[in-house]
């Protein structure tokens, strides 16, 4: 939590908006993740968001579907995962981290056990795409224990009734899907976003609100800047380690986009 | 922000299962439809216009059918007798269901439906009820289903749906499931997702059960009325189970009768490739925004189920039945590829009746249970569907096409050991 709470508050003393780097982990081997993870840290990501791989992503578009079944395939499991963590904690890397999956391989796992397990580990919170805030009570009970965030979402159909229900049940930052819908880029930004995102601040008050789905170009990034904490980029990131062909050149694509997108922040 | 109202929330459990799992962008959407469900319910309007449906579209009340030759021959002399939703306008239950939901999405100023089929009986009937009613509607379809039903896609698009083959995962009913959910998070505004069956997040388990409830208060009346008493068992196939819930709720509170649900055996729980979430390596988790059991792997990575049906081939299961299952009302078994054909064949052969392959397991399960009770014994059979669209599928399995050697390794009934390319005749 000290982590997330350190990074939001020196993006905002720099006026940036932080960036958070989405990668499934596994994709496409879990070799290479530690070697992912720490160039999008050096290129400028402020927050590692770690995706966990689900046979049945029900939330998410075309390319995390793929990278996530390809993962699977490769043997990923929640337990890699998470020692995928340590091991980039263990190399040095100090960026926050957040895991995101789907409920059931986390309730397979054992709430309880769970949370230990990644906190011990070194990450930072989780973020549960089909989870609501209002089924999470076990959830959060074992992520205040842990000192770790549960990061809910906001969406542009969420009423402000409910959304102040979400943001008092949330920790770390809050996500804002940028559009109904599923992962994955698109050209254009939903033409109401400042709305909606002045809506969405206006009730989370100090919780920091990061926009995510579609985000993919860095004028989508510029044109957010001063309106989110923080943006997210998944589909748009992970479609260009799928153009690479060797691990190198996934690192160095990752590097580059995460350069580019982080020089909009500012 | 608010911590003075900690509003109350609709959960829809049943016991520890059920709940609304599922992308916050759909959540409106679900509070939408439990609000405007609950108006309906309570609006005469609405009822005697889904009665009128019901009557003059659908063809209800369906018949109860008794069946004694079949009795007399494979049931151990137990009185069977099947409800007849096979005769309901397109062939299934499954019209029930989503006539309702057609009326309430019109209720909602919604102009287009989407839903998942995997037999293409639920696919159908959406299909139908947007014809009937003039709105747009997309059916997702696992590509490995459309090809083993593929009359049912052309009765789909005959109907005028659009129908998308769903090439993910393992290309079945959950990963329609999960593409209709994809589509209906994308297009919220002015479409309605016509969930086929009691699970899914809340309140789809309770209103499509609901919708379904006339199946069982019809028989409860008409085993009253014909038999002069309560059926000693109920019996029912199991895919998600909306059949099931619908012949089932009206007698829960019968203590004396017993509730079967029959699931999809496969090749046998053993080999590992069935469809049956209570018994083998299910436990409970979340799939398809429900808390239920679910076949799933040490990670909780969903496995993908088998069975010789299309309509039962699906890893999880209403959550009521997992609650039904564990508070001991309902018991499941599992019934075999094979049982489920040889039960095919028997009704078909000594009633002139052919089940859908999916009731041909509560088919199978009045064969087992009438051995087990006797003669004094009477069993009511949800007949849930017809097997016109199983003709393919059949014929296949019993070797009846030119050319075609029978599925099974050693032909069942009166088919002479060795009869080459010939297997048995239905």
């Amino acid at each position: 939590m000290e982590r997330l709470a350190k990074t939001f508050a020196a993006t905002a003393e720099r006026s940036e908006t932080a960036l958070v780097a989405y990668l499934t982990c596994g994709y496409p081997a879990g070799a290479e993740m530690a070697g992912l993870i720490t160039s999008v840290a050096d290129a400028g990501a402020d927050i590692v968001e770690l995706g966990v791989p689900f046979s049945d992503p029900m939330g998410d578009g075309p390319v995390i579907q793929h990278t996530a079944a390809h993962a699977l395939a490769a043997g990923m499991t929640l337990p890699g995962v998470i020692e995928t963590v340590r091991e980039v904690r263990e190399n040095g890397v100090d960026t926050p981290i957040v895991l995101m999956g789907y409920s059931n391989p986390f309730l397979r796992y054992g709430l309880t056990t769970l949370y230990a397990d990644v906190a011990a580990a070194g990450a930072d919170g989780l973020v549960v795409p089909d989870l609501p805030a209002y089924e999470a009570g076990d959830w959060i009970k074992c992520a205040t224990e842990s000192d770790l965030a549960q990061v809910f979402f906001a969406a542009p159909t969420s009423r402000p009734e409910r959304l102040e229900r979400t943001v008092a049940a949330s920790s770390g930052f809050l996500y804002a899907l940028a559009t109904n819908g599923v992962t994955g880029s698109r050209a254009e930004l939903n033409p109401a976003i400042g709305q909606y995102l002045d809506g969405v601040a206006a009730i989370a008050g100090t919780l920091p609100v990061c926009v995510g789905f579609g985000i993919s170009r860095p004028e989508h990034v510029r044109s957010l800047h001063g309106r989110a904490a923080g943006v997210i980029v998944g589909s748009a990131l992970m479609q260009r380690l799928d153009d690479a062909r060797t691990a190198s050149a996934r690192e160095d694509m990752a590097s580059g986009f995460i350069r580019e997108l982080k020089g909009a922040c500012r | 922000m608010t911590d003075s109202t900690p509003a109350p929330q609709p959960l829809g459990r049943f016991g520890a299962y059920g709940g609304r799992y599922v992308p916050e962008a759909l959540v409106a959407a679900l509070e939408e439809l439990d609000e405007h469900r609950r108006k309906a319910m309570a609006d005469p309007a609405f009822l005697g216009e889904l009665t009128e449906l019901q009557r003059s579209y659908t063809g209800r009340p369906s018949i109860l059918t008794s069946v004694p030759r079949f009795a007399a021959e494979h049931c151990g002399g137990a009185q069977v007798v099947l409800k007849r939703e096979d005769l309901n306008h397109t062939g299934s239950h499954k019209i029930n269901n989503v006539l309702g939901q057609a009326l309430l999405t019109k209720r909602m100023g919604k102009t287009r439906v989407i839903a998942e089929t995997g037999a293409g009986q639920h696919g159908v009937a959406t299909a139908t009820a947007a014809a009937l009613m003039g709105l747009d509607c997309t059916v997702y379809m696992g590509r490995v289903d459309t090809e083993r039903q593929a009359l049912n896609v052309a009765r789909m698009r005959l109907l005028g749906a659009e129908v998308v083959p769903v090439d993910h995962g393992s290309r079945t009913l959950k990963d329609a499931v999960n593409e209709a959910f994809r589509d209906w998070v994308a297009n919220v505004g002015h479409t309605h997702y016509v969930l086929g069956t009691v699970t899914g997040p809340y309140p789809f388990p309770e209103m499509v059960r609901d919708f379904h409830r006339v199946i069982g208060v019809e028989a409860r009346a008409q085993m009253l009325d014909e038999y002069g008493r309560l059926p000693d068992a109920v019996l029912a196939c199991v895919g998600g189970g909306s059949n099931a819930m619908g012949i089932f709720h009206r007698f829960l509170d019968d203590a004396d009768v017993r509730l079967i649900g029959l699931e999809g055996g496969g090749e046998g729980i053993s080999s590992g490739r069935h469809a049956s979430r209570f018994s083998g390596e299910a436990s409970p988790g979340v799939l398809h925004g429900a808390f239920t059991y679910v076949l799933q792997d040490d990670e909780g990575q969903t496995i993908e189920s088998h069975s010789v049906s299309a309509g039962l081939d699906y890893p999880s299961v209403g959550p009521e039945h997992s609650y039904l299952r564990d508070a001991g009302r309902a018991e499941y078994r599992p019934i075999t590829d094979t049982q489920a054909m040889e039960a095919f064949r028997a009704l078909s052969r000594t009633e002139g009746i052919l089940p859908a392959i999916e009731s041909a397991h509560a088919v199978a399960g009045a064969m087992q249970l009438g051995q087990e009770l006797g003669p004094d014994a009477l069993l009511l059979v949800n007949l849930s569907g017809r097997g016109d669209k199983d003709v393919h599928t059949a014929a296949q399995w019993f070797g009846l096409l030119e050319g075609d050697d029978p599925i099974e390794s050693a032909p069942i009934g009166q088919a002479p050991d060795g009869a080459e390319g010939e297997g048995v005749q239905l």
